[in-house]
């Protein structure tokens, strides 16, 4: 991993479809070495897979998001890896995480509809052994995501009033 | 009715690039490559910091200087950067973009008839800004074949008995040229053995792509006679704020504080409370931003020397300066036809001088996307010429 490796990166996060040729051009290598490079991350699963950011809610087939809140009793031996390991395996889960605060694990569902999550989480994640307690926060509207701003606005239009 | 226009505003022409933006302005589906400013909006770090100025009532004006607290957190980061020593209090002035700050340098120091150099291609306002002073710019011609850079026995040609001061741009609008430290050395030592002034006009200074800049004012004796010119616009996305500053030894400093309270004042309050969080905060920001400039860089001037256009590497500022004399157009009416043909707006090298002639100025402070397509249509803009 050096300074090459990072930026070759950050330029496939923004964009996963970017011509090699041109980001070889634009980090300073050949581009070989460009998708040679790119192989190794890929192959040591530094580059896990390439995907889209999409904006459902202007398609009309609008998942439902939740954010569920879990309050677990952590395993001896274990903490909280082994019951983490078995939330993350439901497709229902978009994102899993462990935080401090209030709550242990931070999870992100998503479902057809509201009544498809709450039975998700009343038959799956709620009976689970060492889940005290549970809070659900239904996603009203996502403002940001990955980084990029959903919102529509007006950019200021530069005008050629310079030298 | 008499004719109430002074000879010097009569004899100053008005803008080469004006008239140009003028025909651009009144086209659809231009791609501009001709806007000397960054694509970026400010910061949302420093425009909050703008805007909560505003909310808490400071909109009146500054000291003339310019907020305390700005000047010294200016002062430590040039010294903390560039090893640049400025006093706070005697030695900087806050002004309204570098513009400002070029203006009351010159009138600061120039009396009529006096002869200033300028560096060739020239950034355009240095010479009105001289006229207005009565004094007379001269060229120094930087050559294309030394990537354009002032080598010393250049200028010392020009330097005759009446030379008082050198106006020199590096990172260069709009060649994209640099000077290294070995670079300066020559140029220094020119200038003080025939006692000129160096104004030192170094806005683009964040803006280098291979080593860091190097002010001119650290070179050898040169900070006792150097008036260095800097300012917010470029490093951080600001042309709107108009925020710069002027730095010089106190004597200097003093006479152009003069003529700043009389004409200007004082730069905008908000403007300086953002510039003040920029030096704070701004620092990512600018990096992120200048690492994109040099990856857009590296695409468009490896583009244009693919399509026909051989264009050296500019290591500074965001500037291409192709030749188009293989196209056996002149420069004027390259960018004329590709404008009205093919929609890319350029500026031609002949506004910047006579070493501009031949040239057509490309910002790539444009997205990448928007560079790729004014690439495909200059390349058929070239391959209809044949
Ligand atoms: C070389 C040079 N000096 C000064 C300026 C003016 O900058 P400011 O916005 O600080 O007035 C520009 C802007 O294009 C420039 O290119």
């Amino acid at each position: 991993m050096d300074k090459t490796d990072l930026l070759i990166l950050k330029l496939l996060e923004e964009n996963a479809k970017i011509d090699t040729q041109d980001l070889a051009i634009m980090t300073e290598i050949p581009t070989v070495e460009a998708e040679s490079r790119i192989k190794v991350m890929e192959k040591e699963g530094i580059i896990r897979r390439y995907s889209a950011v999409i904006n459902w809610e202007q398609t009309g087939y609008t998942p439902v998001l939740a954010v569920l809140d879990l309050k677990v009793s952590p395993e001896r031996d274990f903490g909280y890896d082994r019951i983490a390991d078995r939330i993350a395996r439901f497709s229902e889960v978009k994102a899993l995480r462990l935080v401090t605060g209030a709550y242990d694990l931070e999870v992100l569902v998503s479902g057809k509809s509201m009544q498809e999550i709450a039975r998700f989480v009343a038959e799956h994640i709620a009976p689970m052994d060492r889940i005290r307690e549970t809070a659900t926060h239904i996603v009203m509207k996502v403002y940001k995501e990955n980084g990029d701003i959903f919102f529509e606005r007006e950019v200021g239009e530069r005008l050629p009033f310079s030298f | 009715m008499r004719n109430f226009i002074s000879d010097r505003a009569r004899i100053i022409p008005p803008s080469g690039i004006r008239k140009f933006f003028d025909l651009v302005l009144s086209m659809d589906d231009v791609i501009s490559l001709g806007v000397g400013e960054p694509d970026y909006v400010t910061p949302w770090k420093i425009c909050e910091a703008g805007i909560y100025a505003i909310e808490q009532g400071f909109t009146s004006y500054t000291s003339n200087k310019g907020i305390e607290s700005l000047r010294i957190s200016l002062s430590r980061y040039l010294q903390t950067e560039y090893n640049l020593m400025y006093e706070s209090d005697s030695q900087m002035i806050i002004t309204a973009g570098v513009s400002e700050a070029l203006d009351i340098a010159i009138r600061a120091v120039i009396n009529p008839g006096d002869e200033v150099l300028v560096t060739d291609p020239i950034y355009v306002s240095y010479p009105p800004c001289v006229t207005l002073s009565g004094g007379k710019a001269i060229p120094v011609p930087c050559d294309e074949k030394n990537q354009f850079k002032l080598l010393s026995e250049t200028l010392i040609e020009k330097v005759t008995p009446k030379t008082k001061a050198l106006i020199m741009n590096f990172p260069n609008n709009p060649s994209g040229a640099v000077m290294e430290k070995s670079d300066l050395k020559g140029i220094a030592d020119i200038v003080t053995d025939h006692d000129l002034l160096l104004i030192s006009d170094e806005v683009y200074s964040d803006l280098t792509y291979s080593g860091k800049h190097v002010p001119a004012a650290t070179i050898g004796d040169l900070w006792e006679r150097t008036i260095t010119l800097n300012g917010f616009s470029k490093s951080y996305a600001m042309t709107g704020w108009r925020i710069g500053y002027l730095c010089a030894p106190d004597e200097i400093c003093e006479a152009a504080l003069k003529i700043h309270q009389y004409v200007m004042l004082c730069a905008p309050i908000m403007g300086q409370m953002a510039a003040n969080e920029a030096l704070k905060s701004g620092n990512e920001d600018k990096e992120e931003m200048v690492r994109e400039y040099r990856m857009r860089r590296n695409l468009f001037v490896e583009g244009l020397n693919r399509i026909g256009l051989p264009c050296h590497v500019p290591e500074g500022a965001f500037y291409a300066f192709p030749s188009v004399k293989e196209t056996g157009l002149s420069d004027t009416d390259f960018a004329e036809q590709l404008l009205k043909e093919s929609r890319v707006a350029v500026v031609p090298g002949s506004v910047f001088g006579e070493k501009g002639k031949d040239h057509i100025r490309c910002a790539y402070a444009v997205s990448r996307e928007d560079l790729a397509e004014s690439l495909r249509r200059i390349e058929s803009f070239i391959e209809g010429l044949k």
